[in-house]
Parts: structure tokens; sequence; C-alpha cells
């Protein structure tokens, strides 16, 4: 019996003990007409080594390939003692720590990654995690009305270069509240949100406006001028960043006069492998007035009975354990195993680390942009800042190129004419610090082969 | 246990750092106006002194794999191992999201098999694995709800029947959903009580969220006339997993009539807990439900898997992952399901239903008192310390901390809310009859205790690296994250 450690002479006395004859007679209070006596449609169980059997037969058929894609998850080299850490049983087995003295350590690496994500991002304090970016993004709407005492409108701007999925989840997520979410238009040239687009939003109730730094596309957003907008019109100021950017580009806590008042995103590049896509982890952090409104675990420093330092779960009158329906999120379980990864990548990289990962990522993208814009019929679609991903348009579809490279191992990035049909036949690409010169190379090379011969044909 | 751990700020020194982990240096070509001025206040330390701080903080922990972890309603189960190895093959862990269908078929076809083992197992018509926890799984089924009396024009139903057992998260979400929460009582026997129910159901009610068996640790026995009132008034039937490790494979919410269910993958089917995550709240729902499940979901044409999007789906509640979820929580669930297969799933309800009545059985032996006597235990059961707190003034929380004195987690305290002094035990299927012996005579020394050495009891534990933290002064002086001394 797969797990089950009891012996039959275990099972005649413990049955014994508590007096029936057989286990069925502890289901005696289900009503007969609904019990089932099997489970048709569920497979005939294995052994640990057929299954590993099987599985490798699986990922044999998923090729290993070159990926040249961002979009939202990104992949980074990951320190091989981040997950030979983080998978020991006494972290990987754990859980929420209710009990305090029996979970120190788990608590102390939520502080540490709470510290962590207040200084990558300049904010006064970050809560234990949320599930993801798009699901954080979400939640830092809801906080924002709540947060925003005296706007009445629940009306958030938009920007139409944040993460179109990620919008998708923050409305899928507030919708059953009374949110507005209004789209703000994307500087075709730039391809970032002009601060002009604000102006007829001047003088009006606006909660709050996001910002994704960087951009959806990779383009710096004119952050100055944005955050003054939203000083200037009493609206709160939600920042979207990729948390590696954050070793060079300036944090959302030091944005305009004053600063963002709520930052999120996702924190897989830290140590979270891509995984075909979760789990990942979605970070949140906060101007310190705001702190009573943040969705999520935080834990605290303080002292115990004898004085001495330890942590614990703090502000829980925030959360639905306490407060039930009058809760900021109905969250529980969050991402602790990631968090976790995060904060021992982090505490690996260092600031040293972490500013040369950004660095080379800036790099290669730029040698990757360099060397397919060189092709004929490919241009990059914008000028201005950017950091490690890039929108390129092609003179033909997209699609059908990116199906030859995936056939020869190469993910190319992400075609945008579902969600830009605006942009023509455009592609976001992206290359962080794994690529080498000669993967560009291979890319760039194989992609003019393609070309030319879709031209000949 | 070690007892003290520096922070690891307090461990760096300018100029150290694990540098096999940089990549080469670069130049970066970012304008001045775009840059952050400060510097970056992370630590730098060796590799050597962050494996060993991290290694260190492990062994302040309990965990299922160091403890026995009692924790009622969280179904602490053994992990298996493999799982997790498994799911870490190099081509699961670093296929991107957004590669194509084309080149993850192997990856798509344990999915699509995990969605239709979740299918049979609770008797619903279709699944979706997105929804990335318990709460997100429960978020997704009032959405549900919502979205099918909306397109049936039956507007004014804004209401969520929730019993008075419930978790914190069943109120949450249905708040977060913008429904009206009406709470319930339950009976002294631990069932719902159908009066209550007649009265709050009316042409408002959206639908009812219930746990079964519930949080009360026993079934709920009017469970088929609860749904024929609550379908005759026209509202809809939700059920929250939280406890399906304790009928699984011997009743499926589909047959009792549920309209939506979301599982907890890391309870029933043995992902791990995390310290506290990733969790995976997969829904299955009846045929009402299913063009609104959330996107996407895996297809199959012929041989051949993808993703079923918007244009499948184009009633879909929608997204509520930047992807498809916790894709490596799902694949350790896919493994576990495939070792257990149909045999082993009605196994896991029948040991832990019965380690559950065994201790039950023994610890009302030893002088302890039960929250619902006379009631089957489920895989879970409340014992009320009510007695020995007026008695001794010892409480449950006490009873929990001089638990961990003696090696074992403690069960969940204070929860459900309306039994006073409780516990909340589950076992689970996967410790052996000794470990639970141990247990109960851990918990008849502390009844000893509590009578002959009150002191020693109140001001547990005395083993652990501190002893009752103060939660008070966490709160009014909040220290949440280091901050580098100002030079």
């Amino acid at each position: 019996m797969p797990y089950i450690p009891h012996t039959g002479a275990d099972v005649r006395a413990m049955l014994d003990r508590i007096g029936v004859d057989c286990i069925d007679q502890l289901f005696d209070e289900i009503p007969p007409e609904l019990r089932v006596d099997s489970l048709p449609g569920v497979p005939a169980p294995l052994s640990e080594m057929e299954v590993a059997r099987l599985a490798a037969e699986r990922a044999a058929m998923d090729s290993r390939c070159l990926n040249f894609i961002g979009a939202g998850a990104y992949e980074h080299h990951i320190p091989a003692p981040v997950w030979a850490l983080a998978t020991r049983g006494e972290i990987y087995s754990a859980y929420t720590p209710y009990q305090a003295e029996a979970s120190q350590g788990t608590l102390q690496i939520m502080y540490e990654y709470q510290s962590m994500i207040a200084g990558l991002t300049g904010m006064d304090v970050s809560n234990a995690s949320l599930y993801d970016g798009a699901s954080a993004l979400a939640e830092a709407c809801l906080m924002a009305v709540r947060a925003h005492r005296r706007s009445q409108s629940a009306r958030i701007l938009m920007p139409a270069s944040v993460n179109p999925v990620w919008r998708k989840v923050a409305r899928a997520i507030t919708e059953g509240q009374r949110l507005q979410l209004e789209t703000l238009p994307v500087d075709p040239a730039r391809g970032t949100t002009d601060p002009k687009s604000l102006e007829r939003y001047t003088g009006q109730d606006v909660t709050a406006i996001v910002i994704q730094q960087p951009n959806f596309f990779g383009q710096l957003e004119d952050i100055e001028a944005l955050t003054r907008w939203a000083r200037a019109n009493g609206a709160l100021v939600i920042a979207a960043v990729n948390p590696v950017s954050l070793a060079l580009l300036a944090p959302p806590g030091e944005w305009g006069e004053g600063g963002a008042d709520i930052a999120c995103g996702d924190a897989q590049p830290f140590g979270v492998p891509l995984s075909s896509g979760g789990p990942y982890v979605g970070f949140m952090a906060s101007r310190i007035e705001h702190v009573r409104q943040m969705p999520g675990r935080i834990a605290g420093r303080t002292v115990d009975a004898d004085g001495r330092p330890g942590f614990t779960l703090t502000l829980q009158a925030r959360e639905q354990h306490i407060r039930r329906g009058k809760a900021t999120s109905n969250i529980c379980t969050n991402q602790g195993l990631l968090m976790t990864a995060a904060t021992i990548h982090l505490a690996l990289l260092g600031p040293a680390g972490l500013e040369r990962v950004a660095r080379a990522c800036v790099a290669r993208t730029q040698e990757l942009i360099a060397a397919l814009t060189r092709i004929d019929g490919i241009r990059c679609a914008f000028a201005g800042p950017r950091f490690h991903e890039a929108v390129l348009q092609f003179d033909r579809p997209v699609a059908p190129l990116l199906e030859s490279l995936a056939a020869e191992g190469i993910i190319g990035g992400l075609d945008l004419s579902r969600d830009y049909p605006e942009l023509g036949h455009a592609l976001l690409t992206c290359a962080t610090e794994t690529r080498t010169s000669a993967d560009v190379e291979c890319y760039a090379s194989l992609l003019k082969r393609l070309l030319g011969r879709q031209a000949a044909a | 246990m070690k007892r003290t751990e520096p922070l690891i700020f307090e461990l760096s020194k300018s100029g150290r750092g694990a540098t096999a982990q940089f990549p080469p240096a670069a130049e970066a070509d970012i304008p001045a106006a775009f840059r952050r001025r400060g510097p970056l206040p992370l630590p730098e330390v060796s590799e050597l002194q962050a494996v060993r701080h991290y290694t260190r903080l492990s062994q302040m922990n309990f965990g299922i794999d160091t403890q026995f972890y009692p924790l009622g309603s969280c179904t602490m189960k053994y992990n298996p191992r493999v799982c997790n190895s498994l799911a870490m093959l190099p081509e699961f862990i670093g296929r991107h999201p957004l590669a194509s269908a084309a080149t993850g078929q192997g990856l798509l076809g344990c999915l699509f098999e995990l969605q239709e083992m979740l299918r049979h197992v609770t008797g619903m018509a279709g699944v979706s694995l997105t929804p990335m926890a318990g709460a997100q799984g429960e978020f997704t089924g009032v959405a549900m709800i919502r979205a099918y009396h909306r397109a049936r024009g039956d507007t004014a139903r804004n209401e969520i029947i929730v019993p008075d057992a419930a978790h914190g998260t069943n109120p949450a979400t249905a708040t977060m959903c913008g429904m009206k929460v009406r709470e319930i009582a339950s009976l002294p026997n631990g069932d719902v009580d159908l009066a209550a129910l007649d009265a709050a159901l009316s042409p408002a009610t959206a639908g009812i969220m219930l746990t079964n068996p519930s949080t009360l640790g026993v079934f709920e026995r009017h469970i088929v006339e609860i749904e024929s009132r609550v379908h005759a008034a026209g509202g809809l039937l939700y059920y929250d997993g939280a406890n399906l490790n304790a009928i699984l494979g011997k009743v499926r919410p589909g047959d009792m009539g549920f309209d939506v269910i979301h599982m907890n993958l890391h309870k029933t089917f043995s992902t791990p807990h995390g310290g506290g995550g990733p969790g995976s709240g997969a829904v299955g729902v009846g045929s009402r439900l299913l063009p609104y499940l959330p996107v996407p979901v895996v297809g199959r044409d012929g041989d051949r898997y993808r993703w079923l999007d918007e244009r499948d789906l184009p009633e879909s509640i929608g997204r509520l992952s930047g992807f498809m979820g916790n894709t490596g929580v799902l694949l350790r669930a896919w493994v576990y399901m495939r070792i257990l297969g149909a045999s082993g799933m009605r196994r896991v309800a029948e040991f832990s239903t019965l380690n559950a009545n065994y201790l039950l059985a023994r610890l009302v032996e030893v002088g302890f008192d039960v929250a619902y006597p006379g009631r089957r235990a489920s895989h879970e059961f409340i014992i009320t310390l009510k007695r020995q707190a007026r008695e001794q003034g010892v409480t449950a929380m006490d009873f929990a901390k001089r638990l961990l004195d003696h090696g074992y987690h403690a069960p969940t305290t204070y929860f459900p809310l309306l039994v006073p002094e409780c516990l909340l035990i589950e076992p689970t299927e996967t410790e052996s009859r000794e470990e639970l012996d141990g247990f109960i005579e851990a918990l008849a020394a502390i009844r000893r205790e509590a009578a002959s050495d009150p002191a020693t009891v109140k001001t547990a534990p005395h083993t652990m690296p501190v002893r009752r933290l103060d939660d008070v002064r966490a709160a009014r002086q909040l220290d949440v994250a280091w901050k580098p001394a100002v030079a």
C-alpha cells in the first residue's frame, strides 16, 4: 500500500480499540445511496520505477529549446544551492508558521525576503508573497481602492503597455467589485505611455495609475512625469516592476516626488525556474501608511516572553482567518517555497551579482536587436531606452517564422499580432544573461535563412 | 534544535560575494535619468555562508519530514520525494510557458491526465487546473456562480450562504466576488441546521458554500436534503475541497449534487506545503457551469493536446494567473495520483479515517472531551479543553505549546471558532500506529502535568528557540524589514 504504514495486525488492533468490525463501518454516516465502490476512469497504480519511466518518456517528448522569449517569465541562471536548500524537508514539508516557536526558520526567511523586496523597491514594507505577478497587480488595484479613502471613483488608469495578460487577470479578479479599469493608449513611436494622454483626466477623481517598468515591450516609461502627474492629481501610483531591473533602474520608492505607493510584480527571475508557467512568486511592497490595507502574510520581528528576539506572523487582523468577510483579501496559502528560493537566490547574488545580471541582460538584448535588425525586413519598432526585451517589426507574418524556428529548437519570441494588431507583424523578443553571443548568432543566422527561403519560395 | 541565527544582513561584509554565480561583466546603456542612484541593500556573503545560514534556519523548523504534524484541516501527509524529482526534470522546468504546444506534448499529456483523474475522482463534468491555491479556487467557484446567474438574467442573486463552521476564506471570497454573506448556524451535533437554511434561502440566494466533511470533523448527514432545498430555491452548491482526503473514492461531490468544487492539491494530493505554499486549487464543475471555467484548460484533438483559451470558451470568467497556474504543483499531483491509482486513492480515505477514529477513541479513553460525541470522526476531529481551562486555567494554546516540547507539531487551535478551547486534530493516513500512540501519550502526560504542575504547561514551550512571542508588540512596534544603518 503506497505510503501507508499499517500492518494487518495494526488495523485489527485499531478497529478493536474503536469498536467496529471493519474500516468500511467508519463511513456509516454517509448516506448509502451516495457511496461509490470504485473509481472508473482512474488508472491502476504504478510503482515509483514505472512512474519515473513514464515521466521520463513524457519529458523526452518536450524539446529543450533555446529561449529568446520573456513576456513575463524569464530564464536566468539559478545557483545550485537554491533548490538544494529549498527542498530540505524542514522547509519543503512545513506549513504556514502558525506555531511561531516551531517555525522560526520559515519566519526569519520571510523577514529576510521582506527586507530584500523592500530594499529593492525602495518601499517601507513588503508582504511575504502573493501567487504571481498578474494576481499581485489585481490585489494592488484592490488595495489602492481601500487605501485611497478620499477617492470615490475606484477608477484605475491602466496603460495598454502593461502586460496584456496581467490586465486581463486584474479585470477578472476585480470584476465583482466596483473598480473601473480604464486603458491608456501607447505612444506608437516610443512604445510607452505618453504623459500627455493623462491630460484629459486632470482634475477628475482618479484613484490610481498603474505604471509598468520596464513595460510589456521592454521600453522604459517616463516614470518621473507619470508619477508627478499622479501626485498633482491626488492619484496613487501602483508600480509593476521587473525585480532584476531594479539593480539598475530607479526603485519605485524614488519615482517622481515622493515615490510610488504600491510596488508589485513577479519575483520569478529570482531563482524560480520557468517551469512551464508556475509556481512563480508575486511580490508586493508599499509605503508604511498603507500597510493595514495590504493583503497576505507578513512576518514581524519582536521579542519572546524571556526578552529574546524572534519572529511571528503580524498584523493578522487584516487576514481572512481572523476577519473573515471583512479581510483585505481571501488569500491564505501563498508561495512560501518560491519566496524561500528567491531569498536564497538574492543572498547568493548580492548587490554586485544582481547588478551584473541586469547589465548582462541589457547588453545581450542590445546585441540581439543589432543582430536581428541587420536582416532585411526586420526593424526595431520603438525608439528610446529599454531593459531586456524589444519589439521587432517584420515585413511578413511572424507566426509561421516562430513555428519554423521552434522546429529547429529556438523559441524566438512572442507573436504580438493578437494582443496588439496595430503593431503589424510584431515580435516581442528577449535575451537574458543566459544567452551567449553564439546563441544570438545562431538565432540570427537561422532567421536569415528562413526569411531567405520564404522569399525564394 | 538550533537556537539562534543572525540575519543574513548581519553576516554581510562589503566586497564579499558568491562570485561563481556571477555572469561576466558587461556594459549596460541606460540613461542616467532612469537609473538607480543609491546602493542596493542586499547582503554580501560567500556561497558557504549562505548555504550554512539557510541550512541552520531550516533546522529551526518543524516539518512533516521531521515531526508528526497533525494540523487539522491542512492534511499534512508525507510528500513523496519522487513527486518533486520528476516534476523537476529539466525538460519540464526549463520550458517557457509561451512555447508552442507542439513542443510540450509530454507535459500537456500529463496535465490532461490530471484533469481527467480529478474529474473522475470528484464526479464532475469538467476541470480547470489554473487556480493557484484553495482561496483562488473558491474565488473561481463563486465567480462562476455569479456568471451563471448573470447569464440567465437572474441578477438579484447576490447572497452566499456560509455555515458558521466554515474556513475564513469562504466569507472573504464571497466578499471579494461582490456577494453578501449570510451565515447559518450548525446544530449541537455538528450538522447544518435545516431550519436556519430554510430561513436563509430566498430569491437573493446565489449559492451555498459547504465543506463536507465539515470543519467540525463530521460528515454532513443531511447533504441530500440541503442539495434539494438549495437547488429548489434557485441557488447553486459550492464544495470546499479542504477535507476531500476524508472521502476520496468513497463518495463524490458530484454525486452529492454539488455544482462546483475546488480541490487543494497541496492537501489531498500531497504536494508540499513549502512553509506556506505553493498550493493549487483546481476546480471541477457540473454541466451547468462548464462554459464559465477559467482559462486556459488542456484540450485534446485526436492524439494532440493544446491549451483551450478565451476563443474556445468565450463565456469563461477569464484568466486568474499570468500563464496557466502552478504547473509544477500540478505535475507533482500527477505523479502522486499515478502511483496511488484508483485503489490507492480509496485507501487514502480509509486509513486517514481509521487513524482519526483510533486517535479519537484513545483520547476519550485517557479522559479528553470530544466536541461532537456520538459522531464518527472523518479524517479529523475536535477535542475541547473547556474543562481544563475552567478547572486548571490551562488553555488549548498551552496544550499546543507544550506539545512542541514533546516533539509534535500542535494541532490547529481555536478553529473552528464555535468550539471553545478546541484542538482540531488531523493525523492523515501516512502516520503509523506507533506515532499515534506516542502522540496520545504526550497529550495524556500534558493533561496530568496540567493538574500537578500547571505553571510548566502555561509557560511552555521550554525546548524551542523562543517562547511565546509578543504578538502585541509585533503589531504595535512594527518591524517587518531590516534597514541598513545610516552612515
